[in-house]
């Protein structure tokens, strides 16, 4: 209805003079953060312990959200200390929840600043900031006839979102879940009794009792090993050794893995700068900084005062470190985060990739 | 050139200057060190006070034919005005709150009610203004181009009038913002500039932006205030005019009061960061005054702090002067303050006494900056 589209797109630039410079939407978000579709956001309806380092938090979406599949994550932006951090998180809930919520379990890992942050203070009511769901780490279609799930630690979120989704339609699950004990086991209940049932086989390791869990193992754990479609979900080096066990037995493909740790960033001293539109990459000393670097060799770049005081500088870090050249100051950024930062000031501590 | 009687920083070695800057970047580093959550939450809280302020101005304004809605909604929306521009646009602007990084409150992304688009503005006034503060000829904000403020200018009859101007650039300070930000004398003066792209780029964004606020304030607004239209128009002019010559006299007191030095453009020549910090120190003057004053200058009666700072947190600027003060104490520079009529008729007074011919100031006192250290550090080093 082109006539009834016009008038409201009509009306919509009544109400958006109404409020200008700022869009209604801000007005709105006083009231209802919700509401908004140009961000997304979800308030924290329900936040339950699962074990001593985990809670899971039961969202509600705003406006704008998709839902998800299961087996995929989300990105949260959490204010810590009134800087927005955002960290992806598997979503652990059955897809298509008839009441629109979703959840999320949080495993508080050592130096993880928002997830001891979220374990300590998440709330009932509390506003979030929320990415649409994302991760092909999903259970095709064509549900397989004989499945198996090889988890470690918090590496069972995402695979217990695929057990609430699909396990009525796979004939014949398998889960090799290892922890240190058997008290640490996320969702270790629900499994349990979803074992006890007859739905899956499950496999529990206390790694505290009897030490890691090698790939080697699973060949007499699970003797049809390589007849199964496998998803693996836990630290990177277990996933590394899934890998190269399941490529030298010619069955790569059969294994999907999920790596919920991001590469930690170490500040070093100078770095190389990808600048990703133009293609142009240039080596970067500490003590120089990024916008000196990226013009000496060509770059255009957006300038102004040279020192860090008229925000003219300021382009998006896709990911990488930088040191701010005044006091110190590290920033970092992995992929999805671009932080924005001034480049007349900041120095690269570590490889950069930046927006320009 | 530092039109001061006695020049301010005789007494300073090289090595003190460079020491000052070491401490101020102390009292920076500890602020960085402790700025969060009670920073967002407070600009968070400003805003919310704003828009909510904002909100129910206007819609008490629908009723603006009944005088005390008319005084009542007049006064939120100035009030809410004011706000806008000076506690949150302006420092947002800077940049104070780019560390929280929401999208939403950032310096890249944050517009202002006002005439002049926040880029050209952030150009006009981040960049210029303060890194080039009170040089007299590259710091424009000294006059604002129409004005005569300093000794050394060269009378012109021009000036007899400047009281007046400086009263309607007041009145309609915001429109003068914007063609101060556009350079608009200069650019219209040769065909050449009236020509070039991106001077007609600026204008027309200018040209965008007051149209849609004045559509807002003098149309829509009005408008759905039905039989109140025409109380709503005098509600939004006097609400936009308060705004405007409250904005005008903070600015004024930022610069212009007695005490204030200027430079001139060669005292800058290889400026370290030790000397472009003093400038800041000696170029600027400060209102005191209770909480709620600073609040509604946006902290700029902080101006020297501010200077010092631009991109800290403005709502910091109050701890961060018992420092700052000692410093100049410590080292024996003239901290100028005072209360807000005090510095407004100081501010005045500069800009009639210029108004008309002084005698030449003594052309032979001394008032460089002291020889520098053989090597000049690089600015942002």
């Amino acid at each position: 209805m082109p006539v009834t589209q016009t008038l409201r797109n009509g009306a919509w630039r009544v109400v958006e003079l109404i409020t200008t410079p700022v869009v209604p939407t801000d007005y709105l978000d006083v009231i209802a953060p919700l509401r908004n579709p140009n961000v997304l956001r979800a308030r924290v309806e329900a936040v339950h312990r699962e074990t001593a380092n985990a809670v899971t938090l039961e969202l509600r979406p705003g406006r704008g959200w998709q839902p998800h599949e299961a087996g995929q994550y989300v990105r949260l932006g959490v204010d810590v200390d009134g800087i927005r951090l955002w960290r992806s998180y598997s979503v652990s809930s059955a897809a298509g929840q008839r009441s629109g919520r979703i959840s999320v379990t949080v495993n508080a890992v050592a130096d993880g600043v928002v997830s001891s942050y979220l374990l300590a203070n998440a709330r009932r009511g509390m506003i979030v900031n929320l990415d649409l769901p994302a991760g092909d780490f999903v259970v095709p279609a064509r549900r397989p006839a004989k499945s198996l799930f090889v988890t470690a630690g918090s590496g069972i979120t995402p695979v217990m979102g695929i057990l609430r989704s699909t396990l009525h339609e796979l004939p014949d699950v398998v889960v090799v879940h290892s922890a240190r004990t058997g008290e640490d086991v996320v969702f270790g209940a629900e499994l349990r009794a979803l074992a006890a049932a007859g739905k899956l086989t499950l496999i529990e390791r206390h790694t505290g009792a009897d030490g890691r869990l090698k790939p080697a193992d699973l060949d007499e754990l699970v003797p049809d090993l390589f007849e199964r479609e496998t998803w693996a979900c836990g630290p990177g080096e277990m996933l590394d050794a899934l890998a190269d066990h399941w490529s030298e037995a010619g069955a790569a493909e059969r294994l999907h893995v999920e790596r919920f740790r991001p590469t930690v960033l170490v500040a070093g001293d100078g770095g190389s700068v990808t600048f990703e539109r133009s293609g142009a990459e240039v080596e970067a000393p500490a003590g120089v900084s990024i916008l000196d670097a990226g013009e000496a060799a060509g770059q255009l770049m957006p300038s102004g005062c040279r020192m860090g005081i008229c925000f003219k500088c300021v382009l998006p870090m896709r990911q990488g470190i930088v040191r701010d050249m005044r006091d110190g100051q590290i920033t970092s950024a992995v992929e999805g985060d671009n932080v924005l930062i001034q480049t007349c000031i900041s120095a690269a501590a570590g490889p950069c990739h930046l927006d320009a | 050139m530092q039109r001061q009687e006695n020049n301010p920083i005789a007494h300073l070695t090289a090595e003190d200057i460079e020491a000052i800057g070491r401490e101020l970047d102390a009292i920076r580093d500890e602020v960085i060190a402790v700025r969060g959550e009670r920073d967002a939450a407070y600009i968070r809280r400003v805003i919310k006070v704003q828009r909510s302020l904002e909100m129910g101005s206007r819609a008490v304004l629908l009723f603006s034919l009944f005088p005390p809605a008319w005084i009542v909604g007049t006064a939120g929306l100035s009030v809410a005005k004011i706000l806008e521009n000076m506690e949150i646009g302006h420092n947002i602007l800077h940049g104070q709150y780019d560390f929280m990084r929401d999208p939403k409150i950032h310096s890249t992304t944050w517009e202002w009610d006002m005439a002049t688009p926040a880029n050209q503005w952030q150009h006009s006034h981040n960049e210029v203004h303060h890194k080039y503060t009170n040089v007299v000829g590259k710091d424009n904000d000294l006059g604002y181009g129409i004005m005569r403020v300093d000794e050394n200018q060269r009378w012109h009859p021009f000036f007899l009038a400047q009281p007046l101007w400086n009263f309607i650039n007041a009145c309609f300070f915001e429109y003068g913002i914007a063609a101060y930000d556009l350079e608009l004398g200069r650019n219209l003066k040769t065909k050449k500039r009236r020509r070039n792209p991106v001077f007609r780029a600026n204008l027309k964004a200018v040209g965008r932006k007051i149209g849609k606020q004045a559509l807002k304030d003098y149309v829509i607004h009005p408008a759905l205030s039905g039989p109140s239209f025409l109380h709503t128009i005098a509600a939004n002019f006097t609400a936009n005019v308060i705004r405007n010559i409250w904005s005008h006299s903070v600015i004024m007191c930022g610069h212009f009061p007695n005490g204030v030095s200027t430079f001139e453009r060669t005292s800058i020549k290889d400026e370290t960061r030790g000397e472009w910090y003093l400038r800041q120190m000696l170029g600027s003057a400060n209102i005191s005054g209770s909480k709620l004053m600073h609040i509604m200058t946006g902290n700029l009666s902080h101006q020297i702090e501010h200077h010092l700072f631009p991109d800290l947190p403005a709502s910091r600027y109050a701890e961060v002067a018992v420092k700052v003060r000692a410093l100049f104490e410590k080292y024996d520079l003239p901290y100028v303050t005072g209360p807000f009529p005090k510095q407004v008729a100081s501010a005045w007074a500069k800009v009639i006494r210029l108004s008309l011919p002084n005698r030449k100031p003594t052309p032979d006192a001394d008032n460089s900056i002291p020889p520098r250290r053989p090597v000049a550090e690089p600015v942002t080093a």
